[in-house]
């Protein structure tokens, strides 16, 4: 009896560890492959490909910066305007609501969170475009053109519009995140703060500050997901492989130009050229990652002390 | 016990990274199979074809495959449209039994490829310059050079005297104008940078992809991206493929011919550049008919094609495909109209005639 119970074990043991390791073989796998496909650009380019800023397959120059810094700029606007959103969100849910509309709200954020992103992008293209164009794009032109982020041909597509539709497609994530964490935090310390004379504001700040770490966790799961994002961005970005501080004129992203050129690069150094691309975002992916986890480290060990305080 | 489950694992990690393994070097052991499932094909009483490539002439090519049936039982082809560059990679690396593209290999690629490869065009289509210009209401009309200069941001509005010339009395609107081109690698960018680099020299931009000056154009994926983005944005300038702009009814530019003549893009205008050039085609119908001569052609005409190994392997799917594409070039040309494809003129399709008698399968043409 016990001689089975150890065999058992064993294996099960083994199949855990197999699971475990698949992971770390899968992810080599996957470097493997990407750096031996894009060695011929690794070697003409070498770290010329990281800072050139053009991209011209016809004439074989291949500069990835404009599709790093579309990347960079949309996911950043997105996480400016869906931040604050989604905090508010999450808040009001759990803090504030009554459970009567608490969770019509819940269930209509986790409703956004299940639109295909093509359905956003088509939603991009026909309301959002022409609204930026119309009325946000000119009202911003209009009163605040003097700063140079809103300069630039308004056409309705570009990565002001790329970023809003990001902005969307985060906010549910980043809003079920928070409210989960903020879920978490023991009810007794809410009901101590208000036995105390704390205000609900000063009660929230206390929460909220127990909460740091899940929040910023949060917001890196948004993120990572409005980096990854391809389908919605291609649609409203525009697709101009250019580097410009102008937030109405087009862009594009890492994600956009490997969807849309891998099928039909012919050219084995443009083929090359696309997989040290996708190796970018395998790497600026893990780089975001890697500072969250940080983030959250520091965030920590700041939030337990204020706790303890508390 | 540990030691025993670092065994355990390790022997697992060991399995697992030669499944891998196989896994990677799967295109050798998918070639192997794929020859055997061919035996095998040739002793059962149906014939099965596998072709990979273009997306452009994928609806023309499910009908010939589903009318054709119906001549043929007993015949199954499947069509698989995941892009030009995949039809070239197949027939070079055999993996398909035919290829399709919407342009004809290079001879570098030609020279690559593991056998002899035949190019049969089976229809053509044209790249069609559609807009959003408002207030307009008589067709555009451009010369090549005014193309040229818009798509090289040269010229920057659509009352610009140079558009105003080949447009007179039409109310042009004094805005800016917006380019849409494809953002992706395609067989209509690459026409088209085809024929704005022969009728212009200040026209450089080669093969699938566009490369515009910076902040004069929007990039968009596919037709429907590019038709999404004009018709959604006033002022704007796109290029599409003519099937996809008949089929929902874009407005399209005249574009000045070779001969000087304004010309609609329309399936007798296509076919008409591709009659005026059967002299100038040579015999293994590799050619680009842009900028042809003709009083009617229209200028940014192009063939796609079928790419066929001159020496079939296996007989019986030589003979099917040689059959198929016999039909295809004769009698499956009356289906291609209602799907706006333009038909090989009757020039051409002698020039197919001989090229299909090429085929062989062990030392025998196929076709008597």
């Amino acid at each position: 009896m016990a001689q089975t119970n150890t065999t058992g074990d064993r294996i099960f043991g083994a199949i855990l560890f197999v699971a475990a390791a698949s992971i770390l073989v899968i992810v080599a796998a996957m470097i493997a492959m990407m750096t031996s496909n894009s060695l011929p650009t690794i070697q003409k380019f070498g770290f010329g490909f990281l800072t050139g800023s053009t991209w011209n397959p016809s004439s074989g120059e291949f500069g990835a910066l404009p599709f790093i810094y579309g990347t960079i700029v949309s996911s950043l606007i997105a996480v400016v305007i869906s931040v604050p959103i989604s905090l508010g969100i999450a808040i009001f849910l759990t803090e504030q609501a009554p459970v009567r509309i608490a969770r019509p709200i819940a269930f209509l954020v986790e409703l956004l969170a299940a639109i295909p992103s093509v359905v956003y992008g088509l939603w991009g293209i026909f309301v959002l475009a022409p609204f930026i164009r119309e009325y946000l794009g000119w009202f911003l032109q209009t009163y605040l053109g003097f700063i140079p982020l809103f300069q630039g041909r308004l056409t309705g597509i570009g990565m002001m519009t790329g970023g809003i539709i990001l902005a969307i497609m985060i906010t549910p994530i980043i809003t079920a995140v928070v409210r989960d964490v903020l879920e978490a935090v023991p009810t007794t310390q809410r009901d101590a703060a208000l036995a105390l004379g704390a205000t609900k504001w000063e009660t929230t700040q206390i929460v909220l500050s127990n909460a740091a770490s899940g929040i910023a966790g949060a917001v890196v799961l948004g993120l990572g997901r409005a980096i990854g994002e391809t389908m919605a961005v291609t649609m409203v970005i525009g697709n101009v492989p250019q580097i410009t501080t102008q937030l109405f004129e087009p862009g594009y992203t890492i994600a956009s130009v490997l969807a849309a050129n891998f099928a039909e690069a012919r050219d084995p150094l443009y083929f090359s050229a696309l997989i040290e691309i996708g190796l970018i975002l395998f790497l600026v992916t893990f780089v975001v990652n890697a500072l969250a986890k940080l983030l959250v480290v520091s965030v920590t060990s700041k939030g337990g002390g204020t706790a303890k305080h508390a | 016990m540990k030691s025993n489950l670092k065994t355990l694992s390790v022997l697992f990690c060991l399995l697992f990274a030669t499944a891998l393994f196989a896994a990677c070097s799967g295109q050798p052991m998918g070639d192997g199979g794929g020859s055997s499932s061919g035996g095998a094909a040739t002793s059962g009483a149906s014939q099965r074809l596998q072709g990979v490539g273009a997306s452009f002439p994928k609806p023309i090519y499910e009908k010939w495959v589903n009318e054709y049936g119906k001549v043929n039982t007993g015949a199954r082809i499947d069509y698989q449209s995941t892009g030009s560059s995949a039809g070239i990679k197949a027939v070079q690396q055999q993996t398909a039994d035919f290829g399709a593209s919407d342009e004809p290999m290079t001879g570098e690629e030609m020279t690559a490829a593991q056998s002899e490869v035949l190019h049969i065009p089976t229809v053509l289509g044209a790249v069609v310059l559609t807009y959003n210009v408002e207030g307009l209401s008589a067709p555009l009309k451009l010369s090549p050079q005014t193309v040229v200069d818009i798509f090289l941001g040269r010229i920057k509005k659509w009352n610009d005297p140079k558009i105003a010339a080949d447009n007179s009395g039409v109310n042009l609107p004094d805005r800016e104008i917006t380019v849409v081109y494809r953002s992706d690698g395609s067989g209509t960018t690459n026409v088209f940078n085809n024929y704005l680099g022969k009728v212009s020299p200040d026209w450089t931009v080669k093969g699938q992809n566009m490369t515009l000056p910076q902040g004069v154009g929007l990039g968009a994926q596919r037709n429907d991206g590019v038709m999404g983005q004009v018709k959604q944005t006033p002022n704007t300038i796109g290029y599409v493929e003519l099937t996809f702009a008949k089929a929902n009814n874009l407005p399209s530019a005249l574009i000045k011919n070779a001969a000087g003549n304004f010309v609609e893009a329309t399936i007798e205008t296509v076919t008409a550049a591709a009659a005026d050039s059967v002299q100038t085609t040579p015999d293994d119908l590799r050619v680009d008919i842009t900028n042809a001569a003709g009083a009617n052609a229209y200028p940014i005409s192009s063939y796609t094609y079928i790419l066929a190994y001159k020496d079939q392997k296996d007989a019986g799917k030589g003979k099917l495909l040689s059959d198929f594409l016999w039909w295809a070039t004769h009698d499956g040309q009356a289906f291609a109209r209602d799907l706006h494809y333009a038909q090989l003129p009757a020039g051409i399709v002698t020039k197919v005639e001989n090229r299909l008698k090429l085929m062989t399968s062990g030392g025998q043409p196929i076709r008597k």
